[in-house]
C-alpha cells in the first residue's frame, strides 16, 4: 500500500490515535446511561468519532490521488527547537531569576533561532525589551512579577 | 425609544474619558500588531490578553474590542502595502488593493478601506443595538436541547466556510472539544484526563492553547520559511484623499458590502471571511465595466470587501453578545476573556450587567472612529514599522507571549504547557490542520456536554429530544443542510475556486 498524501495520513493517524486514546481513558470514568449520563458519556463518544473521522482521512490518503504526494517538507528544527527551549527556560528562570535576568536570556536565546544573528542586535533588543515590559506590565499594568532574582531580594 | 435610551446608557459609559483612552489604546495596540506581516487578529488578541488582566471588565472588553478592530485594519493596511494579508478576511483586499499601491494610488486604497469600515461599522452598530434585545428574549426560550443543537450548527458553520478539508476540519473540533474535557466533571467532580496533575483539573487555560498554537507556532512556521522580499511603497503613499472620481465608484460598493458584512456576520461561522469573499464576487458580478479591471487596482475591490469584513466583524458580536455562543475564533476569545474577568457570557449578560452590555456595543462605534482619527494621519507611521526586520520583531512577540502566560496565573505550570502546545502548533501547521476549529471546539466543549447532558437527563435518556422539540430540530437540520450543500461536487469546485481567486 502506498501513501498518496503525506500531510493526510499522519495527520488521520494522529485523529485516530488521540480518539482512541481518549475514548479508552474513558472508561476510567463512570459511563453513566443515556437518562442519567456520566463523567465519560461524552468524552467516550467525542473520541470514537474522532477516529471514525480520522480513519476517513487515513482511508483518503491511501486511495485518492494528490499533487506530488503532498509531502509535509522539512521540519525547521532549529527555530522549533530553540523557541521551545526558550520558552520552557523562560518558565524556569523567571520565578527564580526574575525578569531582569530572565528576559535578555530569552531575547538572546530566540534570536538564535532567526537566520542572521547579530549580537549588537540581540543586546539592543534585550534591553529594550527587559525596560519596555517592565513599564508595561509591571509599572503600568501592575501585575506581579518577580522583577529581580531571589538571592538578592530574599535578604531585604 | 428603548434603542435610544439603550444606546445613550452605552454611549454614557463609552464616553468617560478612562473608557475613551482604552478604546484608544486598545486600537492603537491592535494596529500596532496587526500590521505586522502575518499577524492577523486572533494571534494579535491573543498576545494582548495580558493587558487586560488588571482591568475591570467593562474597560477589558472595551479595550480588547479595539485591539481587535485595530488588528483588522492593520491586516488591510499589509494586504495592500506589501500583499501579504495579516489574516484570511482581507485576503480579497490585498488583490485589488496591492495593485492601486503598485500605481502609487496606495493611500487611495488605504483610505477607501478606511472609511468604507468606518461606515460599515457605524450600520453595524445600530444593527446590534437593534437586534441583540428581541434576539435575547428568543435565547430565554431555549432550554439545554436547543444550545447543544446551537452549538452544533455554529461549530458546524465555522467549518463549511474554510478552506480545506472538511473532514480534517470537523476532525480538529471534535480535537478541541476533546481537550476541553481535561477538566473536573461538573456534575460528579470527577477530575479527567488530568494524569494526576492538579494544575490540569481545572483544564487548560484557553490563553495557553491561543498563544502556544497561534503566537508561537506561527513564529516557527515563519522562521522555518525563507526570508521572502518584501517590496514596500513608502516613498509613494503621499496624497492619502481619494479623488472625487473614486469617491463615485467606491460608495456603491461601501453600501453594497456593509449590506451583505451585516447579514452574513451574524451567521454562524460567516464573520469577516465570508463577508470580504462575497462581496468580492458580488463586485465583480454588478460592476460590469470597471474604469480599471477588478484585479488590476480596482477600488471597488477594495472598498466592498473592506466594509462588508468590517461590517461582518461588528455583526459577529451578536450571536456572542445574546447566545454566548462564539461564531468565529475571535469571539472564542472574547468570550475567554469575559470568562477570565468573571462574566458567564449569555442572554443574562445584557439584564445582570447593563452598563457592560450597551458600553461594550457603544465602544465599537468608537474604536472605529478612532481607527479613522489614528490610521488615516499615522499611516506612515505604519510603514515604518514594516521595515523593522523580522529577527527584531520576533523575539518581542516571544518575551509578550511568554510573560503573558506567566502572568496569567503567575505559574510556570502554564508556560511549559505553552511550550507544548507550541510543538503541537507547529505539527498542525506542517500537517495542513486548520487550527481554528480547534479552539472554538475547545471553548464549546464544556458548555456542549453540560447542556447535552442535562437535555439528556430532562428527556429520560431519550435522544430524539433533539428531533422533536422544533427549534432544536431546525438547527441540526440546518446544520445537516450545510455540510450536504457543501459536499455537493457542483458547490465544492465553486468554493475550491473561490479560494483559488483569492491566492
Amino acid at each position: 500500500m502506498k501513501i498518496k498524501s503525506q500531510r493526510d495520513f499522519w495527520s488521520g493517524l494522529m485523529f485516530v490515535v488521540i480518539g482512541v486514546a481518549f475514548a479508552w481513558a474513558s472508561t476510567n470514568y463512570s459511563f453513566g446511561s443515556s437518562a442519567r449520563p456520566g463523567a465519560a458519556y461524552f468524552p467516550f463518544w467525542l473520541g470514537v468519532l474522532l477516529a471514525i473521522l480520522g480513519s476517513m482521512v487515513l482511508f483518503k490518503a491511501l486511495t485518492i490521488e494528490s499533487e506530488g504526494g503532498d509531502p509535509i517538507g522539512a521540519v525547521a528544527w532549529r527555530p522549533l527547537l530553540i523557541i521551545v527551549a526558550a520558552i520552557v527556560m523562560f518558565g524556569l528562570a523567571l520565578p527564580r531569576l526574575g525578569m531582569a535576568v530572565t528576559l535578555p536570556l530569552l531575547v538572546t536565546i530566540s534570536s538564535l533561532a532567526g537566520d542572521e544573528f547579530h549580537w549588537k542586535d540581540a543586546l539592543i533588543n534585550s534591553v529594550v525589551l527587559t525596560i519596555g515590559s517592565w513599564v508595561i506590565f509591571i509599572w503600568g499594568l501592575k501585575l506581579i512579577i518577580p522583577l529581580w532574582p531571589v538571592f538578592l531580594t530574599a535578604g531585604a | 425609544m428603548d434603542l435610544l435610551n439603550n444606546l445613550a446608557l452605552g454611549f454614557g459609559v463609552a464616553f468617560t474619558l478612562q473608557n475613551l483612552m482604552y478604546a484608544f489604546g486598545g486600537a492603537m495596540l491592535g494596529t500596532l500588531i496587526g500590521v505586522l506581516p502575518g499577524l492577523g487578529p486572533v494571534a494579535t488578541i491573543a498576545m494582548l490578553l495580558p493587558s487586560i488582566y488588571a482591568l475591570d471588565a467593562t474597560p477589558a472588553l472595551i479595550m480588547l474590542a479595539g485591539i481587535y478592530y485595530g488588528a483588522q485594519y492593520g491586516g488591510s493596511t499589509t494586504a495592500i502595502l506589501i500583499n501579504v494579508p495579516g489574516e484570511s478576511s482581507s485576503v480579497v483586499t490585498a488583490i485589488d488593493g496591492y495593485q492601486m499601491a503598485r500605481q502609487g494610488r496606495a493611500g487611495a486604497a488605504l483610505a477607501a478601506a478606511g472609511l468604507g469600515s468606518f461606515f460599515a461599522g457605524c450600520v453595524g452598530t445600530i444593527i446590534i443595538a437593534a437586534f441583540a434585545p428581541p434576539l435575547t428574549e428568543l435565547a430565554f426560550k431555549f432550554g439545554p436541547a436547543e444550545y447543544f443543537s446551537l452549538m452544533v450548527l455554529g461549530l458546524i458553520g465555522a467549518v463549511v466556510l474554510a478552506s480545506g478539508s472538511l473532514v480534517k476540519a470537523i476532525s480538529m473540533i471534535l480535537l478541541g472539544l476533546l481537550l476541553g474535557q481535561i477538566n473536573t466533571d461538573v456534575i460528579s467532580g470527577t477530575p479527567r484526563f488530568s494524569f494526576d496533575i492538579p494544575e490540569l483539573t481545572d483544564g487548560i487555560g484557553f490563553v495557553v492553547i491561543a498563544m502556544g498554537i497561534f503566537g508561537f507556532g506561527e513564529i516557527i512556521a515563519n522562521l522555518g520559511q525563507p526570508a521572502e522580499n518584501r517590496e514596500v511603497f513608502t516613498k509613494d503613499v503621499k496624497g492619502l484623499w481619494p479623488t472625487k472620481q473614486d469617491f463615485m465608484e467606491a460608495w456603491p460598493s461601501v453600501l453594497r458590502g456593509t449590506a451583505l458584512g451585516s447579514i452574513l456576520g451574524v451567521l454562524p461561522g460567516g464573520g469577516a471571511l465570508l463577508a470580504s469573499f462575497a462581496s468580492y464576487t458580488l463586485e465583480k458580478k454588478i460592476v460590469k465595466n470597471p474604469r480599471i479591471p477588478f484585479g488590476k487596482g480596482a477600488i471597488q475591490g477594495v472598498a466592498g470587501p473592506e466594509s462588508a469584513n468590517n461590517a461582518g466583524a461588528q455583526t459577529s458580536f451578536i450571536p456572542m453578545l445574546t447566545l454566548g455562543i462564539p461564531p468565529n475564533a475571535v469571539m472564542a476569545l472574547m468570550v475567554g476573556a469575559m470568562t477570565i474577568k468573571g462574566i458567564q457570557p449569555g442572554p443574562q449578560v445584557m439584564t445582570s450587567n447593563p452598563e457592560l452590555f450597551w458600553g461594550l456595543i457603544a465602544s465599537m462605534w468608537v474604536g472605529n472612529a478612532m481607527l479613522i482619527i489614528l490610521n488615516l494621519p499615522l499611516i506612515g507611521m505604519w510603514i515604518k514599522l514594516l521595515t523593522v526586520p523580522y529577527r527584531f520583531l520576533f523575539p518581542a512577540i516571544v518575551t509578550f507571549c511568554c510573560i503573558g502566560t506567566y502572568t496569567l496565573n503567575n505559574n510556570s505550570f502554564d508556560v511549559f504547557m505553552t511550550a507544548l502546545f507550541a510543538l503541537i502548533g507547529y505539527a498542525f501547521y506542517k500537517l495542513s490542520c486548520e487550527p481554528a476549529p480547534l479552539l472554538l471546539g475547545f471553548i464549546l466543549g464544556p458548555m456542549m456536554e453540560e447542556n447535552l447532558r442535562r437535555a439528556l437527563l430532562l428527556s429520560r435518556g431519550d435522544w430524539s429530544t433533539f428531533m422533536t422539540r422544533p427549534l432544536s430540530a431546525g438547527l441540526l437540520i440546518a446544520a445537516f443542510l450545510m455540510v450536504v450543500i457543501v459536499m455537493l461536487p457542483s458547490i465544492k469546485n465553486k468554493r475550491e475556486e473561490a479560494f483559488q481567486d483569492a491566492d
